[in-house]
């Protein structure tokens, strides 16, 4: 038996688990312990890094060689895309409108979308690249998601010419509307007064406090007699 | 009338329980109108139940135990309405049927973009790369080699009461604050796994990916990373659940839940955020001035009342538990104040179990209620000072439309029949 458990076996037998206090150590100091290397796992091959470092930033790193024309991006689109996202990009049902809205972004109902909102053209590379379409991704051609980007950057106006071709050159020239509008957070400043020495615990309002807003006349909450399903 | 609960109040509470919510406003009264009333017998005392002769089922007849049946109707429920799919979805929590602060691993509420992804753990690997001296791949196998740590910590997701900003919307604290879980984790620092690669000095952000059909991808600024966060691949003592990431998932202590990457498969190192799709388009925070707030990552302090609440009303007048949860995630909660009159008095409650870092913590109210209306509200205070704000606070800074971190006080009416209602008081 090692010295440890021979203390906490004499600890449990003394009766003084009680007392035990709660062991609390941070992630940092198992960390630092093992500061030395442990020799797990192996090298990463150059295929096996390439096969999964498909994401794109906003400075062009991880853009692959490619190009499309927003021409042979309507046509893509049409075929793999418009059926959830509608011909224009306009949503059908509840899936996402991604392009229009633009100047919505103060309207009592903004539409968020590719054009209006998203800071950076290569969001949309990575993303369709690794997620589109829903239910088959990571099935698109560098060049399909060129096209695609084109596209859709042309639905949102941003690019006008429809025999525009964009490829890993010229990507990181496309600016996008909303971009400056994004700032840090900045709540511990901007709600400095969240942070209240003495909140209120007495008459801290009138007694005329009433009810102007219930859920119930809403009336969206799933029906509970209808149950849930288990299965 | 008493004022500990009787046999014949836990007796009435068991038949109403069976009849769902039949009773409620009907008669309300502290003590039972059934069993033992005007001097007459309850059968289930006098007359020997099955259970109580005839053998139950034998050791192995749940060889991973389940709930029982009595239990069916506590489930995560979802919100057919609010989404496109339910591979692209969420459902909720039942916290008005929870107590303590760990939250049961199948009641844990789910959020997919590419539904649950079934993985072998022999089929999964890690791999790090980018700004590091050695790029690496981990199988499972080697991350159970490393050291470990146990941890609880609360996962709230930054869209959690994000129906709300408008007004009441939702008859359910499942439905409003279901968003949120508490467990215990075992995994390794994520620190371990970044000293092995040895990260380059220009190494400030990781971008982490998820082995799922939506390829989750989120940045993590490195000094988070390096501080508290966790490659977990157990939670509450046994593996993780598939909807929670198995066979391994990051945990990002007090941060909201979509930078909990699930499925975890990649840590790449670079020197700046990647703008990735779910921190742009998703969990920014419009603002009314049409800007928005970007990296808006830690939860605020917020608090609810889980019982009452619109799934759980008041059916007795006299004694009552007046229960809920606060959580913080810059650090633990330091008191809870409830009121019971719309926020003129608050009482501050009492908070019972582990008070931990950015955990879930209990609170409740032992109170009399003479049946007169009542309009709920707790207020958590956290480590730091923070104190929850009033939803109108909020809405003042934040305007209607961001969404996500809506950690405003909610208000639950309690009629005069104990049915009890989500509203906005003013
Ligand atoms: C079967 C339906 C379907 C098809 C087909 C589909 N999508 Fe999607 N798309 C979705 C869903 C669902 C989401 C939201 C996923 C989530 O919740 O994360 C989405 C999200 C997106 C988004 C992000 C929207 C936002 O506002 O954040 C973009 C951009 C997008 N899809 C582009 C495409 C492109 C390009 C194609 C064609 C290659 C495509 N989609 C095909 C269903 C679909």
């Amino acid at each position: 038996m090692s010295r440890l458990a021979k203390l906490l076996f004499a600890g449990v037998l003394g009766g003084s688990l009680a007392a035990t206090p709660i062991v609390e150590v941070s992630a940092q100091q198992v960390a630092a312990k093992s500061s030395a290397k442990l020799g797990l796992g192996r090298l990463a091959l150059p295929e096996e890094v390439s096969a999964w470092d498909t994401d794109v930033r906003p400075d062009g790193k991880g853009l692959p060689v490619g190009k499309g024309t927003v021409k042979q991006g309507d046509v893509i689109f049409q075929e793999k895309c418009a059926s959830c996202h509608g011909e224009f990009g306009q949503g059908v049902g509840r899936y996402p409108v991604i392009a229009g809205g633009i100047g919505t972004l103060k309207a009592d109902r903004p539409d968020k979308t590719v054009g209006s909102f998203w800071p950076d053209a290569s969001t949309f590379f990575d993303y369709v690249k690794r997620a589109m379409p829903f239910g088959n991704a990571q099935s698109l051609t560098n060049d399909e998601v060129y096209a695609l980007t084109a596209y859709v950057l042309s639905m949102n106006d941003i690019v006008k010419d429809e025999n525009f071709e964009l490829n890993e050159k010229n990507f990181t020239s496309i600016k996008m509307p909303n971009a400056a509008a994004f700032y840090p957070d900045d709540r511990e400043t901007a709600e400095k007064h969240f942070w209240k020495k003495d909140p209120c615990m007495k008459d801290c309002r009138a007694a005329t406090t009433k009810v102007i807003g219930r859920a119930v006349s809403v009336d969206v909450t799933p029906d509970s007699k209808a149950g849930p399903k288990v299965d | 009338m008493s004022d500990k609960p009787s046999a014949a109040i836990l007796n009435r509470r068991r038949f109403l329980g069976a009849a769902g919510l039949a009773g409620t406003g009907a008669a309300l009264s502290a003590v039972s109108a059934f069993a033992g009333e005007g001097g007459k017998p309850d059968p289930l005392i006098t007359e020997v139940q099955d259970w109580n002769r005839y053998l139950g089922d034998g050791v192995q007849s749940r060889p991973y135990g389940s709930p029982s049946k009595f239990e069916k109707d506590v489930v995560r429920r979802d919100v057919a309405w609010l989404t496109a799919s339910p591979e692209s979805s969420v459902n909720f929590t039942p916290l008005h049927r929870l107590d303590g602060i760990i939250t049961p691993s199948g009641l844990c509420f789910e959020r997919h973009h590419g539904g649950v992804a079934e993985i072998n753990p022999a089929d999964h690997r890690l791999m790090i790369n980018g700004l590091v001296e050695k790029p690496l791949v981990f199988t499972m196998e080697d991350i159970k080699r490393m050291p470990r740590v146990n941890k609880i910590f609360f996962l709230e997701c930054a869209a959690n009461s994000g129906m709300e900003w408008r007004g009441a919307q939702l008859n359910g604290c499942q439905f409003t604050h279901g968003m949120v879980h508490n467990v215990m984790y075992t995994g390794v620092p994520l620190k371990v796994l970044l000293d092995e690669a040895g990260l380059k000095p220009n190494a400030k952000w990781l971008m982490l990916e998820g082995a799922d059909a939506a390829g989750m991808n989120r940045s993590l600024p490195i000094e988070k990373a390096l501080n508290d966060v966790l490659i977990a691949f157990a939670m509450n003592g046994e593996a993780l659940r598939p909807e929670q990431g198995y066979p391994l998932r990051a945990v990002i202590p007090g941060w909201e839940g979509n930078l909990w990457v699930k499925w975890l498969r990649r840590i790449e190192a670079g020197d700046q955020p990647w703008q990735t799709r779910e921190e742009t388009s998703k969990y920014t925070d419009l603002m009314a001035d049409g800007r928005s707030r970007k990296l808006t990552f830690a939860m605020d302090a917020k608090s609810v009342v889980t019982n009452p609440s619109p799934q759980a009303p008041l059916k007795y007048k006299g004694r009552n538990v007046l229960t809920g949860i606060a959580w913080s995630g810059r650090g633990t909660i330091k008191r809870v104040d409830v009121t019971l009159d719309g926020g003129r008095n608050w009482q501050s409650a009492r908070i019972d179990g582990p008070v931990l870092d950015k955990s879930l913590t209990r609170f409740y109210v032992d109170f009399d209620w003479n049946g007169q209306e009542m309009m709920i509200q707790s207020r958590a205070i956290d480590s730091t000072g923070y104190v929850q704000p009033a939803k109108d606070e909020l809405r003042k800074v934040r305007g209607v439309n961001s969404i996500y971190h809506n950690n405003g006080i909610q208000t639950w009416l309690v009629r005069a029949g104990g049915e009890t209602e989500n509203v906005e008081i003013g």
